[in-house]
């Protein structure tokens, strides 16, 4: 039992703390918002520390690290709100590995010169709507009726507009190629990027209530700081509470995955909506301390917001992930179809 | 991250199990419905297995069991609904005299407590001293070799049936509040003690204690004179250790989810089949699971001996405020039916749903009020200013 980073972990997450303050800052978020939603050099500064390829084999070119290992990294970047698709690239290159036979494309993605994606629903006729990183990603794998496939070759499309600036955008599919990753294998993708965004979103979530808090510190209303009002301290420590059991179940639930625990599924899809609750929930919060400066572009308190409200929906409608674990723990509802 | 039990506290674990399968089964919780909380043939199987004296170091005369395997042990009592209240008083109070006692009371009194014959209660509340524990009044004055104690307490929860209260008192009112007091264990039939019954909105029974010129020597004293915010921090860090309160929710769960899918409405659909059902049980679900790491975090830091503190108030805070939230739900689902008490026969599994849900509202007071525990997080976790 350990409930805390080891001196590894520690080591893996101090290296990225400075790496994304470096590289990171909210201006580069922005920019990239300006664009395909994605940045280009700090993906090549992120291949660069080893990030795209640590949780793969390393006999493909990974650095055979551990899904616990990632997380330390998914939840930095979701701290950051990194505009790069890093979980994406790595449960997708991790799919590709489990099926095998794709050892040239997974040394791509591996050293990151090849960028990939899933569609986390399945295409409609021969596309798949508003793909994570579907603007910007080369390789696109999807799952309909029980077959995984992958589509190289068709040009990324064009960002739609949306709430938090993310490279979203439909994809024809023309060229699939059948992989060999059931439904399961497939569900365990999804699984993977349940439980990564889960942590991406606590680590979100705790930045969103540093930024609360230094502004409740700095600002005076009534003569004093507002940090000193009960109200406000009480809310925060609502959220931060909710934070942390966030933190403790999508950290549980990416060691669940990596050992292949039995209930590690169920523990992921928990993780996310707990933890995307919590993060709109503290998100909420700093907005709303923040006053009028919260509502306004210019703190950087509204990314936190718009991102947490986004990152969830990109799989779909939260009370559809509530009704699929229901089946799952209760059986199907009677009498539905 | 590893959040797996080592195998010897998986066979532990096994233990309990089988341990409660043989030792507890609901019926037994007839007994605590006068309000005792406390189920004697329990308590006396736990004192013979030596896991009342479980969590207390080795060094200090307990079983020297790990914060890992506590916190199994308490997880699997209260999954079988088994009562962790004397459990609890036992455990923090022997801890308490056996660091602080004297040697009368390591002697006497600690060998009582641990093998199941005797019981205490805890006197740190008074009528005008709640969340503000350090304001207590009741006076201790020393009286050539005796102390004389005056006062009242509250919510001295089993006085009625304990042997003895672990009694916080001032013995000086002119220094800053926290070093004005002492700790004293009084025996309950020592003279000029009252004990009135204090009912409460739940089925339980709770307890006004007062005290008029109590005389007890100087052997019933716990720890240093003024030193009692020492042995405070003793009990607390215990409480945190080994009462706790984190696995509350999963049996008015399993419940609720019984008579979900047991029972049809009016239109002859079940709780079950409805969305709106489905989704609060769920919810429910996944906080149990949040409940699961903070308790394993708590434990884990006691296990490589850190000290916490705000981790126990967010533990307590979010235990205590969802298992409201889940009594309400689970209650509201079962309509009019929820309506009817343990004492009728008709009650769903013996009334276990409506019997949580009027108890719930004092799992977010007693032990430090939810204000309290997210004062402790702002100041102690997110460092915002000090407000009081």
């Amino acid at each position: 039992m350990r409930t805390r980073y080891s001196e590894d972990e520690v080591a893996v997450r101090d290296a990225f703390l400075d790496f994304f303050a470096n590289e990171c800052p909210t201006s580069t978020v922005r920019a990239a918002a300006e664009g395909s939603g994605f940045d280009p050099a700090l993906w090549s500064s992120l291949a660069a520390m080893g990030a795209p390829g640590m949780a793969l084999p390393e006999s493909l070119g990974g650095a055979g690290a551990a899904l616990t290992d990632l997380a330390v990294v998914a939840d930095v970047a979701g701290a950051h709100l990194a505009p790069v698709p890093l979980i994406e690239h790595a449960v997708t290159a991790r799919a590709l590995t489990r099926a095998g036979g794709h050892d040239d494309l997974v040394a791509e993605l591996a050293e990151g010169s090849t960028l990939a994606t899933l569609a986390l629903r399945p295409p409609t006729g021969d596309t798949a709507r508003l793909v994570p990183a579907g603007a910007v990603a080369d390789v696109l794998l999807h799952h309909c009726d029980g077959v995984t496939s992958i589509s190289r070759g068709n040009a990324p499309s064009a960002k739609l507009p949306n709430t938090a600036d993310l490279p979203l955008a439909h994809r024809v599919i023309s060229d699939p190629t059948a992989i060999d990753l059931d439904a399961d294998g497939w569900n365990r993708t999804v699984d993977e990027w349940r439980a990564l965004t889960a942590v991406a979103y606590v680590g979100l979530a705790k930045r969103a209530i540093e930024i609360g808090v230094a502004y409740t510190k700095e600002r005076i209303q009534f003569g004093v700081l507002i940090g000193t009002f009960q109200a406000l301290q009480h809310g925060f420590a609502d959220a931060a509470t909710s934070v942390e059991g966030a933190h403790l179940l999508a950290q549980r639930a990416v060691w669940a995955l990596e050992t292949n625990q039995p209930g590690a599924s169920r523990l992921a899809g928990m993780a996310l909506l707990f933890a995307a609750e919590s993060a709109r929930f503290a998100a909420d919060r700093s907005v709303q301390y923040h006053g009028g400066y919260g509502f306004s572009e210019e703190y950087d308190i509204q990314l936190y917001h718009r991102h947490a409200t986004a990152w969830i929906l990109q799989l779909g409608d939260p009370a559809a992930e509530y009704a699929r674990l229901a089946d799952a723990e209760f059986g199907p509802v009677k009498g539905a179809a | 991250m590893d959040f797996s039990f080592p195998p010897e506290v998986e066979a532990f674990r096994t233990e309990v199990k089988a341990f409660l399968a043989e030792n507890f089964d609901e019926s037994m919780l007839d007994v605590t419905h006068d309000g005792t909380m406390h189920v004697p043939e329990l308590h006396a199987a736990l004192a013979a297995e030596g896991w009342l004296a479980g969590p207390v170091p080795k060094e200090l005369g307990g079983g020297g069991r790990t914060a890992l395997e506590s916190i199994v042990l308490n997880e699997e009592m209260q999954l079988a609904r088994a009562p962790i209240d004397a459990m609890g008083v036992t455990v923090i109070t022997a801890a308490i005299l056996m660091e602080h006692g004297s040697d009368h009371l390591k002697e006497t009194v600690v060998p009582a407590l641990l093998n199941g014959e005797a019981l205490t209660s805890f006197g740190y509340t008074e009528p005008e001293s709640g969340s503000d524990v350090a304001a207590a009044t009741t006076k201790a004055v020393k009286d050539g070799d005796e102390w004389v104690i005056n006062g009242a307490k509250m919510w001295t929860t089993m006085a009625h049936i304990a042997d003895y209260v672990i009694l916080l008192t001032r013995t000086d009112p002119d220094v800053p509040k926290h070093k004005g007091l002492t700790f004293f264990l009084v025996p309950f039939d020592s003279p000029g003690i009252e004990i009135q019954p204090v009912p409460t909105m739940a089925t339980e029974r709770s307890n006004a204690t007062f005290y008029d010129d109590v005389r007890l020597s100087d052997d019933w004293r716990v720890g240093e004179v003024n030193g009692g915010w020492a042995v405070m921090k003793t009990a607390l860090k215990y409480e945190r250790g080994v009462a706790g309160g984190q696995f509350m929710s999963p049996p008015v769960i399993d419940a609720g989810i019984d008579w979900a899918t047991n029972h049809e409405r009016a239109d002859g659909t079940r709780p079950i089949d409805d969305p709106a059902v489905r989704e609060r049980l769920i919810r429910a679900q996944i906080d149990v699971e949040v409940c699961r790491g903070f308790a394993y975090h708590c434990a884990d830091l006691a296990n490589e001996g850190a000290m916490f503190g705000v981790e126990g108030s967010m533990t307590k805070l979010f235990a205590s405020e969802t298992f409201k939230r889940h009594c309400r739900e689970i209650h509201d689902m079962m309509g009019a039916e929820g309506l009817v008490t343990l004492e009728s026969p008709e009650a769903h599994r013996g009334g276990l749903i409506e019997e949580a849900l009027r108890h719930s509202p004092v799992t977010a007071i007693y032990g430090g009020t939810s204000e309290i525990n997210r004062n402790m997080v702002a100041e102690g976790f997110l460092g915002l200013p000090r407000a009081r």
